[in-house]
């Protein structure tokens, strides 16, 4: 008998969870549960005073008199049945009905309280900090940042996204490794070429005067847009 | 004091690099300095030409770099302005018979001697460009106002830029203000808004120009040519004096310029 009782204690798990206590059972039919669960109880009814619990019944099929029994069982204890979790849908039905919880919400893991993370990581971006002159190339696998004006003859390939800080004459290639939600922003933008991904604008569709301007792939074409606040995120 | 050794360059051919060169010498020379000209287009060597001093020549760059005379040797003293030498290129040779390490030395031992010298470039960025950069104090850079030759100027500059070897200088060549005004033309601003570097010289499309470079006498040596006082006026602005840049604004006929002279 004694063994019986370890056994069944073994099968029986207390969490703590944000609404109170969470009871699971492993195998067993409703009087093992029941019998188990309040003998649990009994043996620490210091600890369970007070206590809102939840239990987890696994498959066991328990009906309307069984669940109100032991809901009565248990607030003399001073314990409060609030949920009653079971992948069998009787038992979830009669726990409806007896306008008990069927759900906990969300995970059940322990809340893991992170303090409020404002530094913004970035990505991967190279700053060119001068002019790029005629016969200058740059490459790199991320996006590129120029301080300074990108004259005819110059080159700029990135996988990510082109920011000029200047007026931009040279050739560019934004989204390189395919990336068609790259862009390419210039104060001024007047490009020999600028493709982004595998679409190559049209020159005349590619200029804008002298205002800052932002070149992306709408409907599979490049369209160059005056700069605004409001636009879409781009490059994600 | 030691010389301040300026080469003058341009990546395209034809813009008038041998042509300021010597002009700038001479006013340098006429305005008293000690002046040497080195001419670095070994192989195709012509800035003897522009001055005149062909029929002169009897050892030239290569010899001195080889050992075959003194650097006193080659240096072509003017017929006209005793303080300026040419130091002219082999014509029989290429680019590789100096090295960059050879006109660094070169340039010191004439540093002494002179107080300018004054490097004529080859057309291009490869071994003639590395040779004539490796010894530059400052760098002028001769464009025209043409596209391609713009474009040529800035792949220069950022090489001079990269090899820190500045400061750069503009020269502007060839202006035809009446071109520029009609937009048929990039005017000196567009040129300077892209190449953003000092400028030192505008110097406006004069017939003359070619005239005196055939005849080996270059037109800094005629009073009256615009070009020749554009020369003489980057002439003033190497030296340190600040010159305002010419008028070069030609529509007055002769009515307006009387009646200008009569307002003033």
């Amino acid at each position: 008998m004694d063994n019986d009782i370890q056994e069944k204690k073994a099968a029986l798990q207390i969490k703590g969870i944000k609404e109170g206590l969470l009871i699971s059972f492993g195998e067993g039919t409703r009087e093992e549960i029941v019998s188990n669960l309040l003998e649990h109880i009994q043996a620490q009814a210091g600890f369970f005073n007070g206590a809102r619990i939840a239990l987890d019944v696994g498959k066991t099929v328990m009906y309307a008199a069984d669940m109100g029994a032991l809901r009565d069982q248990l607030s003399e204890f001073g314990v409060t049945l609030w949920a009653m979790i079971s992948s069998s849908p009787t038992t979830e039905t009669t726990a409806q009905n007896l306008g008990l919880a069927t759900r906990i919400s969300a995970p059940r893991a322990e809340r893991v309280i992170r303090t409020m993370d404002t530094a913004v990581g970035g990505e991967k971006a190279m700053l060119v900090h001068k002019t790029m002159r005629s016969g200058f190339k740059t490459s790199y696998d991320g996006h590129v940042i120029v301080i300074g004006d990108v004259n005819p003859g110059a080159e700029i390939v990135a996988s990510g996204n082109i920011v000029v800080w200047g007026r931009l004459k040279g050739m560019v290639h934004a989204g390189s490794e395919g990336n068609d939600n790259a862009v390419v922003c210039a104060l001024e933008m007047q490009p020999t070429l600028l493709r982004i991904a595998e679409v190559i604008a049209q020159p005349p569709t590619a200029k804008s005067g002298g205002f800052p301007a932002t070149a992306y792939i709408l409907n599979g074409q490049v369209v160059v847009d005056a700069w605004s606040i409001e636009r879409k995120e781009y490059g994600s | 004091m030691a010389a301040k050794v300026i080469t003058v360059t341009s990546g395209k051919g034809g813009v008038g690099k041998t042509t300021t060169t010597a002009n700038v010498g001479l006013a340098l020379a006429e305005a008293g300095q000690r002046v040497a000209l080195i001419d670095g287009d070994i192989g195709l060597r012509n800035l003897d030409v522009v001055l005149g001093l062909e029929n002169r020549i009897v050892y030239d760059l290569v010899d001195v770099v080889e050992g075959r005379c003194r650097l006193k040797q080659a240096m072509i003293r003017d017929k006209r302005l005793p303080e300026l030498y040419l130091i002219p290129a082999a014509q029989t040779r290429d680019k590789s018979a100096v090295s960059p390490s050879d006109m660094v030395r070169l340039c010191n031992e004439l540093c002494n001697e002179v107080d300018f010298i004054l490097i004529d470039s080859p057309a291009g960025i490869e071994r003639g460009f590395r040779n004539v950069i490796a010894p530059a104090d400052s760098v002028i850079v001769v464009t025209n106002p043409e596209v391609s030759a713009v474009r040529d100027a800035d792949r220069i500059i950022g090489l001079v830029e990269a090899e820190e070897k500045g400061p750069v200088n503009l020269v502007i060549n060839r202006i035809n203000t009446a071109m520029a005004k009609r937009g048929d033309m990039l005017t000196p601003e567009d040129v300077l808004e892209l190449l953003a570097v000092k400028l030192i010289g505008v110097v406006p499309e004069d017939e003359q120009v070619v005239v005196s470079t055939n005849r080996g006498n270059p037109v800094v040596l005629e009073n009256k040519s615009k070009a020749g006082q554009a020369f003489r006026n980057i002439a003033k602005r190497i030296m340190g004096t600040d010159v305002p840049f010419l008028d070069l604004d030609e529509k007055k006929d002769i009515f307006q310029k009387l009646s200008s002279i009569l307002r003033q």
